[in-house]
């Protein structure tokens, strides 16, 4: 069930977006894009960050509540930085997309641990930790059904929680990838200072 | 050759042709300014705070087309320059600040005059810079200047640690050192754009021409008069597009928007197309937007694609060099005339010489309006002015029509009262062949003035025009309309600013009645070097036509004409 690919549900008053973003891979570019968000009043769902195959690009997903403002505005002000490399928003095509959750609930009691079991056949999750009091079910899926799992634990009792933010790829063959090739100049130094703190 | 950083930020401003640099030395620069004893092709203007460093950068800047370069110490010295570094911002104006910074050792440590500059500056500025290896300093100032005068331009701020202006390296100059991936400055209009727009134009029974600041900024006035001239449509100017194209030309109404000409005003609101080039809807400019322009159809062509579909939705954006676009649209674009339109747009702006101020009488006041315009008369129309923010800004756009690009300066986007006086000295450095005018108010005037000093000891020939209304007269008139008359904090206690000028060596004359400014005008130009006017005028008088905030742009409350009562 993990690999198959499904089209989010979209409400009229909560339509999100996708962006992916590359960027050059040098301190401060996340500042810039969190700044550029809070100035323009753009609200972030979620927003990710991680290095790619190319260590010197590194790749944003970001999520956005798009009945404040057009997708498309907001990419053309993410292209204005001038460490974004390249910005697409993925969610008018086909894309997989996936967030993961470490989810720790109550298994305290015969009915719970049965109960958290029975989840985890029917959704695309784990049981990764367990023990006498709590048991650590993780997830990796698409958004809504990350959701939908945590509603369904909720009555069991979660004591604690983490999710990762969305990532998200296009399908097919329409790779998004930079041609871009690292400064040859770029050398570490003694000081172990980066090329420069942007 | 080894160099210290100090010397290569020098070496690289030799390179990127610079002549003039606004500043004020502090701790952590001075390195940077012991190297400049080396350097002394490059002229150091020492100013009396660094805000004036910014704005003179930026006068300099709007005044040339060239990048303005300001230098600050740490601390305190960046974040004077800040509402600077935010006018520039918002009005495109491409300058470079260099500041210093505590050592690399010392940062995150609250060392002595330490602050996180590009944190403070990264909402106000296109790009910044903290430079941490002496090795990219090179590369980084090349960027700098890259990306300042390139695409949109804008203000961008290297910030360079005092050990890394003191560290020495073998320095050979990086011929292209630009290494920006994300980095794509402009583009051209796509085949069915060009064809979408032409089609507008031809279909288009009552257009009419947006033009900004762009123009200049894309060197597009030639192709805006050829469009305007081929198709028969009318030009609109915005209020930093003035010189975009000749006022006196039959084609151009004049300004737009709050206090914009009343026929420019209707026209867009009766229009049926809109051509925006190089503007960008700025909320002065449109009023209510649910009712802007509810008729026209839309094309927007700027350089910024995050201008497009921002404030007001187009039929048709095209984000792209001006120039470019236009020179791609011109040969397919139709002659044509407009009689009706026109003969419209002419009964308002017949309309409106009704109610002129020019054409009334107004007995023994000296009103603002008859003082710009005298001005204009006097100086033949030819001398680049540097306005203020209030009242005479306003005044100066309505009664000082100019004739070329780039000669009218002023603070639109952020209005920066104190941006006048300094920015003026920075056009007079850019273009000292030119009769450069400061006309600023008594308020603003007083923000900036100890820039008197710098203008005194650099032997700067700009002429400072004060209008003195004794108010903070801008300010007042949204007292007297929206606020019943509470003038409250708005009336001035002034200086003799006579007095005050001659103390800092600067010849002035005071005018009291009309008949004097043609000699106040022929006395400035006699000075060699700096000199001041002081201009006695009506205490409350009022800028017409005026869109209140928020409002129509159709509901203007306009001047009555000889004999009607005031509408409020
Ligand atoms: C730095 C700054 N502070 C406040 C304002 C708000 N403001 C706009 S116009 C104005 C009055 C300007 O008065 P003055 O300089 O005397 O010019 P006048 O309007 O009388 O021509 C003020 C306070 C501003 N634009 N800039």
């Amino acid at each position: 069930m993990t690999d198959q690919v499904l089209t989010p549900v979209q409400t009229e008053e909560h339509q999100k977006h996708t962006l992916v973003a590359l960027v050059e891979n040098k301190p401060g570019v996340l500042n810039r894009i969190a700044s550029l968000f809070r100035r323009r009043n753009f609200n972030i769902d979620s927003l990710t960050v991680g290095r790619t195959h190319r260590p010197h690009v590194s790749r944003m997903t970001i999520v956005v509540d798009s009945t404040q403002a057009n997708p498309n505005l907001i990419a053309a002000n993410l292209l204005k930085l001038v460490n974004v490399i390249e910005v697409r928003v993925i969610s008018t095509q086909p894309h997989v997309s996936r967030d993961l959750a470490l989810i720790k609930v109550r298994t305290d009691s015969p009915e719970s641990r049965n109960h958290v079991t029975e989840l985890c056949d029917r959704y695309p999750a784990r049981i990764v930790d367990i023990g006498p009091e709590v048991a650590i079910v993780e997830i990796a899926s698409q958004e809504d059904i990350v959701e939908n799992l945590i509603e369904e634990l909720r009555p069991i009792g979660i004591v604690e929680m983490v999710r990762t933010g969305v990532v998200a790829m296009g399908r097919g063959i329409r790779i998004q990838d930079s041609e871009y090739e690292p400064p040859t100049k770029a050398k570490p130094t003694t000081n172990g200072y980066q090329r420069f703190s942007v | 050759m080894e160099l210290t950083g100090a010397e290569i930020i020098m070496e690289c401003l030799l390179r990127e042709g610079v002549e003039v640099m606004f500043g004020y030395p502090g701790g952590a620069i001075l390195p940077t300014y012991d190297a400049m004893t080396r350097y002394p092709q490059i002229h150091h203007v020492l100013v009396r705070h660094e805000q004036g460093a910014s704005h003179m950068a930026d006068g300099y800047a709007r005044a040339t087309g060239r990048v303005g370069v300001a230098i600050a110490t740490s601390g305190p010295g960046a974040t004077n320059l800040v509402t600077g570094l935010a006018t520039a911002m918002m009005d495109s104006s491409p300058i470079v600040a260099i500041t210093g910074q505590v050592a690399r050792g010392a940062i995150g440590s609250d060392a002595f005059q330490e602050t996180d500059v590009t944190g403070v500056t990264l909402p106000v500025t296109k790009h910044n810079y903290l430079v941490s290896d002496v090795e990219e300093l090179a590369y980084v100032i090349q960027e700098a200047f890259y990306i300042a005068r390139t695409g949109r331009p804008g203000p961008v701020l290297v910030d360079v640690p005092k050990d890394v202006q003191n560290e020495k390296i073998e320095f050979v100059y990086p011929e292209n050192g630009i290494r920006l991936p994300g980095y794509r400055p402009a583009e051209q209009a796509a085949e069915d754009q060009v064809a979408a727009a032409i089609e507008m134009i031809k279909h288009a029974q009552r257009p009419i021409i947006l033009a900004g600041h762009g123009i200049m900024m894309g060197r597009a006035t030639n192709e805006l008069r050829e469009l305007s001239e081929k198709a028969g449509i009318p030009v609109a100017l915005t209020l930093l597009g003035k010189g975009a194209m000749p006022e006196n030309h039959p084609m151009v109404l004049g300004m737009m928007g709050m206090h914009g000409a009343a026929a420019c005003n209707y026209a867009i609101q009766e229009s049926d197309l809109l051509i925006a080039l190089g503007m960008r809807f700025d909320d002065r400019v449109t009023g209510n937007l649910k009712t802007y322009a509810p008729g026209a159809h839309k094309i927007h062509i700027d350089i910024d694609p995050s201008e497009i579909n921002k404030n007001v939705k187009v039929d048709l954006g095209i984000s792209g060099d001006v120039r470019t676009v236009l020179a791609q649209l011109l040969p397919r674009v139709e002659v044509q005339q407009h009689p009706d339109w026109i003969a419209r747009i002419r009964d308002w702006q017949e309309d409106a010489d009704e109610r002129d101020i020019l054409h009334h009488n107004t007995g023994e006041h000296l009103l603002g309006a008859q003082v710009i315009n005298d001005l204009w008369r006097f100086t033949n129309g030819e001398a680049i002015t540097v306005t203020d923010v209030g009242q005479h800004q306003m005044l100066e756009a309505q009664y000082y029509p100019h004739q070329r690009p780039a000669t009218m300066i002023t603070s639109g986007g952020l209005g920066t009262m104190g941006f006048g006086l300094p920015a003026a000295i920075g056009a007079k450095f850019g273009r000292p062949n030119e009769e450069v005018w400061a006309i600023v108010g008594d308020g603003g005037f007083q923000m900036t003035m100890a820039e008197m000093a710098t203008a005194a000891q650099e032997n700067v020939d700009v002429n400072i025009a004060i209008l003195n209304n004794g108010f903070l007269g801008m300010v007042r008139q949204w007292q007297e309309f929206f606020y019943e008359e509470r003038y409250h904090a708005t009336p001035m206690f002034n200086p003799d600013f006579c007095k005050l000028s001659e103390a800092f060596g600067i010849p002035a004359m005071r005018v009291t009645h009309r008949n004097q400014i043609e000699e106040s005008v022929a006395f400035a130009r006699s000075v060699k070097g700096p000199a001041l006017v002081e201009y006695a005028i009506e205490k409350e008088d009022i800028v017409y036509p005026m869109v209140p905030a928020g409002a129509d742009l159709h509901n203007m409350i306009r001047r009555p004409k000889p004999g009607e009562v005031i509408q409020k």
